[in-house]
């Protein structure tokens, strides 16, 4: 694997206080790496180290091999930025708008030209590519951004809360092109508050809390990591003895709200199996089965309470 | 293509500058400013009573032309792009700030050059004669991005709020008139004025035009054209430099 992004013990202070605290990542080539945190935990700050933006404190980056610092301008000719507020100029038209950002970037007219067609009907914009930009709703001005950030066909894609805000259908349509996007072999960094999206989308997430990286890994085994006990949640079609489950396999706590048994375990596999085998003894039809693993909210703020302790 | 490469960087200065003259300087009333500016300049000096002959006015006309028009808004170029976010796109693309710095000045430029060139159009039409045409746009040329480097110098404090920005712009703008030639003739000046006005770009400049104009001149024409070559090359590396240290401030 190789590392797109590689930051190491950057820091960034601002008079007394330290927005980013000597955090340091990977980025693998071809993933998708959420980085998620509380409001003012260095999201931004981070995103925008890592952009050139802002020049870090201390610590190095590199992007796409490039280090930040030093040279910034081969650095951001490679990758895309969609930042968390909208940045289009509102006094120009989106076709303006893009055709000024493959100005930026160094492509030939005729190619900005043919990009600019190309991602205005990919973010359904293309019929109203001659209007001015402060027409926009929020979620258009977010599809242009993200069209402007992909004139030059980036390898590597910095989001920082591309959804925050928008509507259903923009929601759906950005989170779809970045899936594509990722299929066609681009990087994607992408900072948000939404763990059902982080969950969705990525391969990896960092969570960063008060400036420093608390955890670092896929989504799945975040979850799992934060807890050992499970939770089955069963029904069936008829009453069944309480006793009798709570003294099945690997259960080791049953509590009953409504119709359903809220079962603790160890042991999920042997659990299911058990109940299988109870409902066919008290020939009792089971209605609904589910397993309520630890969400990546409960694992996000278990890991950033903890770090707060 | 070397994207940092000196060449790229001057092709991507230039995308900025269209986005300026587009969006700051294609505006109605920046546009009526632009006119309308030499024209009541014309008609105050003219009606103002003082009899002083149109040769020796034409001189600091043009000078406060330019001078204003090409101050006039590159001074709230950067926080207005900073306090509408805009500032913080152009930073991430891969533009060097000396291209984005250099893209403001030759709109700011243009604009210059092109509002002066109507305040020469009049003076030619009320009667002057233009003795060393080349000369005089030729000058008007290294002055324009001279005063383009003063408006982009006007703009380094950190700050995004406009408003700031054009009341530190008029203190320092409005006495530079003053000590610069335009309503006293240097000849004219005691040895304290004189003294101040050779830290003046604008008295070079407004000396080159009475030459072009009426063939005199305080200073040797060659020092007039040093001094403004060196206070452009000066301005320009400083307000390059400078920006560089404030632009993260910004953001």
């Amino acid at each position: 694997m190789t590392a797109i992004i590689h930051a190491s013990d950057i820091t960034k202070v601002y008079g007394k206080s330290i927005a980013v605290d000597h955090i340091s990542f990977d980025v693998q080539k071809g993933e998708i790496f959420g980085f998620l945190g509380p409001n003012g935990a260095g999201k931004t700050t981070t995103t925008r180290m890592l952009t050139g933006v802002i020049p870090p404190d201390s610590g190095t980056a590199t992007v796409l091999g490039y280090d930040i610092r030093t040279e910034p301008v081969l650095a951001k000719q490679g990758f895309g930025v969609v930042p968390e507020t909208s940045n289009a100029y509102t006094d120009l038209t989106a076709w303006q708008n893009l055709m000024l950002m493959g100005e930026l970037y160094g492509l030939t007219h005729a190619r900005a030209e043919q990009r600019s067609f190309e991602l205005l009907g990919m973010v359904g914009l293309l019929e109203r590519k001659d209007q001015k930009v402060q027409a926009y709703s929020k979620g258009m001005k977010q599809r242009l951004i993200l069209a402007m950030a992909l004139i030059h066909e980036p390898g590597l894609l910095f989001l920082d809360e591309p959804t925050s805000g928008l509507d259903v259908q923009s929601t759906q349509m950005i989170l779809s092109l970045l899936r594509d996007l990722n299929k066609q072999g681009t990087t994607i960094f992408l900072t948000t508050h939404n763990m059902e999206e982080a969950n969705r989308l990525c391969h990896r997430v960092g969570i960063i809390r008060a400036g420093k990286i608390v955890a670092i890994d896929a989504p799945e085994k975040l979850k799992m990591a934060i807890d050992r006990v499970y939770k089955i949640e069963v029904s069936f079609d008829r009453e069944v003895p309480g006793d009798a489950i709570t003294g099945l396999a690997g259960v080791t706590g049953a509590t009953r709200t409504g119709d359903k048994w809220q079962i603790m375990t160890e042991n999920r596999d042997a659990t299911i199996r058990s109940l299988v085998t109870f409902s066919q003894q008290h020939y009792a039809v089971i209605v609904t089965l589910n397993t309520l693993a630890p969400s990546l909210d409960d694992a996000f703020l278990r890991l950033t309470q903890e770090a707060q302790l | 293509m070397n994207p940092a490469g000196f060449f790229e960087q001057v092709k991507r200065a230039w995308a900025i500058a269209k986005k300026d003259i587009r969006i700051y300087y294609f505006k109605g009333p920046v546009l009526i400013f632009g006119v309308f500016m030499p024209v009541f300049l014309f008609l105050a000096f003219l009606m103002g009573g003082r009899q002083l002959p149109l040769s020796f006015l034409i001189s600091g006309l043009v000078g406060m032309s330019l001078f204003f028009t090409a101050t006039a808004v590159s001074p709230a170029i950067f926080p207005w792009e900073g306090s509408a976010k805009t500032l913080e796109r152009l930073a991430s693309c891969p533009v060097t700030v000396e291209a984005i710095v250099f893209g403001d000045m030759i709109a700011s430029t243009l604009f210059g050059i092109g509002i002066t060139i109507i305040t020469v159009i009049i003076g030619l039409a009320l009667g002057l004669s233009l003795i060393h045409g080349v000369m005089l746009f030729a000058t008007i040329l290294i002055a324009a991005c001279c005063f383009s480097a003063i408006g982009m110098l006007l703009a380094v404090p950190p700050t995004n709020v406009p408003s700031n920005i054009m009341m530190l712009s008029s203190l320092i703008k409005f006495p530079l008139v003053f000590i610069s030639g335009i309503f006293i003739p240097l000849e004219q000046m005691p040895p304290w004025g004189l003294a101040l006005a050779v830290f003046s770009p604008l008295t070079y400049f407004t000396d080159l035009v009475r030459y072009t104009f009426t063939d005199t001149h305080f200073f040797p024409v060659i020092t007039d054209i040093a001094a403004l070559t060196v206070f452009t090359v000066v301005f320009t590396i400083g307000t390059m430099y400078l920006h560089k240290r404030t632009m993260p401030q910004r953001m």
